[in-house]
């Protein structure tokens, strides 16, 4: 079974399973749970397999590219399939015990399938209309998703969400439509050759600015923020995982990186290299102050997740090769750690009753595997060594600081070492309030309110330690990580031409 | 020209909506404005003066002045897709309506900080 031949399955088996699971259901109700997380096994085994195949494309109906829709397999999104499969796995089994105390799970588990499915497409295709089509699939059932409990808050959020996501679509399609009225193709690698060939225009600018705010609002980038402390803390602790950990990095992130890379060619020194760092700066420094004076957990780990999306967005911007692995490579460690706090919030949720930093404490004596999981995933977000956030972020300041050396000395230069500078800087805050969730809620005396506390279900456990390993894996192995599987990924976005002649061939 | 300014113009006044407009309701026709501007640029993308039917009939199997088929496409996925928002974003502005008993959205605001 080579590469090319599972590609469609990536979209295939969520979506089949998204619609089969609530009709299982109403004959089997304990089937639903299994053929969940086998689908979502099925998922990891695939990408899996696909990590290290040569590049292929899958023509859909084998009209060929550019008139058919394509899903392309490049190393870039092979990385993003292992990313989104490893994490909805982890997040699929934790689910099943943490979801039972909601009513209609059957639905649950078919919007997370659907959001799957979407995140899978989006990655996978090399059209860019299909991209949106995707994107929609995986954000309207996002929408659903943290509308699940159905109180005063969680409504209000996924109103707010939704009003402000689908206006972010609405400026990605406007922007689709000029791009197709001004190179009359949808398909990305046929755009990136027209471009190249013709340089850039004004309408082809002017619709690059509205595909930054679409993804942009979808990315949750400063200050297209607003929605995500809400939206990310309202749904329930798995969906916050998800949420945090690979929606707007497959929403938001890849198709800024795609779109930037191959379409419109961004090279280190060029405007949107410069907008892009500035976008990743502000949300990094503007998402860290807020952070800091939170005490709802999952608040405070919201707030984070836009300054750690601004680390990849810098990184991203930067351009050089050695940036831009950085940026991939804290994508991939955010994914993994940010998305093991969430889960750990929702167990000390589920377990205390309360996310209040101020009304915890203690736990752990009383909760050891997530007190240990969640300081691993602390260390992690802080950039403490050997844990993986530490890498990607040095990665990224010797990036900005070697930026700084290959540039002429002038106000360019200073700016790449206050660049360097305040990523030190946002870093030390990351610390400081995460020292703050260590002590306020697993350390200290234990409130006579909680001393009947008990450690959660022994699959929640388990999704948790999956994701610390990875967390400390990732860290420690990091040089054959990077070598194996960010790299190569970083070579393909640096090589439009390649990416071209993959899909055009010739 | 003109449509095309038009169109924007139609885009502008449901983002305005969308950021001015408090009522829930009026939010969403807002949305709605968005996505009609959408569909209309699209249809004007592909339109061409004087254009005659994609469609390639024996007597003449000339392709020339063809009007681009595609948009049209785009705009039927475009439109399932607007409904299908708009039905979630309805359905919560009614749960929305039963738990606050109001659709004043400065009324609405337990989430904040």
């Amino acid at each position: 079974m080579n590469a090319h031949d599972i590609l469609p399955l990536f979209v295939g088996i969520p979506l089949g399973a998204g619609f089969l699971l609530p009709v299982i259901a109403l004959l089997w109700k304990k089937l639903v749970d299994i053929l969940a997380v086998l689908a979502v096994l099925a998922l990891v085994v695939m990408a899996l397999c696909v990590i290290g195949a040569p590049s292929c494309i899958y023509k859909m109906g084998n009209w060929p590219p550019p008139f058919g829709v394509n899903l392309v397999l490049d190393p870039m999104s092979a990385m993003m399939v292992l990313i989104i499969s490893g994490v909805s796995f982890a997040v699929t089994l934790y689910s099943v015990s943490y979801m039972t105390k909601f009513t209609s799970k059957p639905y649950y588990y078919s919007l997370l399938m659907l959001m799957i499915a979407g995140m899978n497409g989006v990655v996978l295709t090399g059209d860019l209309f299909n991209m949106y089509v995707f994107m929609e699939v995986g954000a309207i059932a996002s929408y659903g998703l943290v509308a699940f409990g159905t109180e005063h808050e969680e409504l209000e959020a996924s109103f707010k969400y939704l009003v402000l996501g689908s206006l972010g679509s609405g400026f990605i399609i406007f922007g689709i439509a000029l791009v197709y009225s001004n190179t009359g193709t949808l398909n990305m690698a046929d755009m990136a050759r027209i471009i190249s060939a013709g340089g850039l225009n004004r309408l082809i600018t002017f619709a690059s600015a509205l595909f930054l705010m679409g993804f942009g609002l979808k990315a949750a980038m400063v200050p297209f923020h607003a929605w995500l402390p809400d939206a990310h803390p309202s749904a329930p602790a798995p969906i916050s995982a998800m949420l945090s950990g690979l929606l707007i990095k497959a929403l938001g992130v890849y198709a800024i990186i795609r779109l930037f890379y191959h379409v419109f060619g961004l090279t280190p020194g060029s405007e949107y290299s410069y907008i892009l760092m500035g976008l990743g700066l502000l949300s990094m420094v503007v998402g860290v102050i807020l952070a800091v004076g939170q005490w709802d957990f999952k608040r405070l780990l919201a707030y984070h997740s836009i300054s750690q999306m601004g680390y990849v967005m810098l990184g991203i911007g930067l351009g050089t090769p050695l940036g831009l692995l950085g940026g991939l490579f804290h994508l991939l460690n955010h994914s993994a750690f940010k998305s093991l706090l969430f889960l750990c919030a929702g167990s000390v949720e589920q377990s205390t009753g309360s996310r209040q930093l101020r009304e915890l404490g203690g736990l752990c004596h009383r909760m050891p595997v997530t007190s240990a999981t969640c300081s691993v995933a602390s260390l992690s977000i802080s950039g403490v060594p050997p844990f993986n956030g530490f890498w990607s972020k040095l990665i990224i300041i010797v990036a900005a600081v070697q930026a700084a050396f290959t540039t002429v000395p002038g106000t360019v230069q200073a700016g790449y070492i206050v660049i360097a500078a305040v990523t030190v800087l946002v870093s030390f805050l990351t610390l400081v309030s995460f020292v703050k969730v260590q002590k306020y809620s697993l350390f200290g005396a234990l409130p006579d309110r909680l001393s009947g506390v008990r450690e959660v279900s022994t699959v929640m456990c388990i999704a948790m330690i999956m994701l610390a390993v990875a967390c400390i894996g990732l860290g420690v192995l990091s040089p054959f990580v990077l070598n194996g599987l960010v790299a190569p990924a970083r070579d393909a976005l640096m090589d439009g031409q390649s990416y071209i002649r993959l899909v055009l061939g010739g | 020209m003109t449509p095309y300014l038009l169109c924007s113009l139609i885009f502008a006044i449901g983002v305005y909506a969308i950021i001015a407009k408090k009522n829930l309701i009026k939010i969403v026709i807002g949305l709605l404005l968005l996505e009609y501007a959408v569909n209309l640029l699209l249809v004007l993308v592909g339109y061409k003066s004087g254009g005659k039917p994609p469609i390639i009939v024996p007597q003449n199997p000339s392709t020339a002045n063809f009007v681009d088929p595609l948009p049209q496409a785009l705009v039927l996925t475009s439109i399932v897709i607007g409904l299908g928002i708009t039905a979630l974003m309805v359905a919560l502005c009614i749960r929305l309506y039963e738990k606050y008993k109001t659709f004043d959205i400065s009324k609405i605001k337990r989430l904040k900080g």
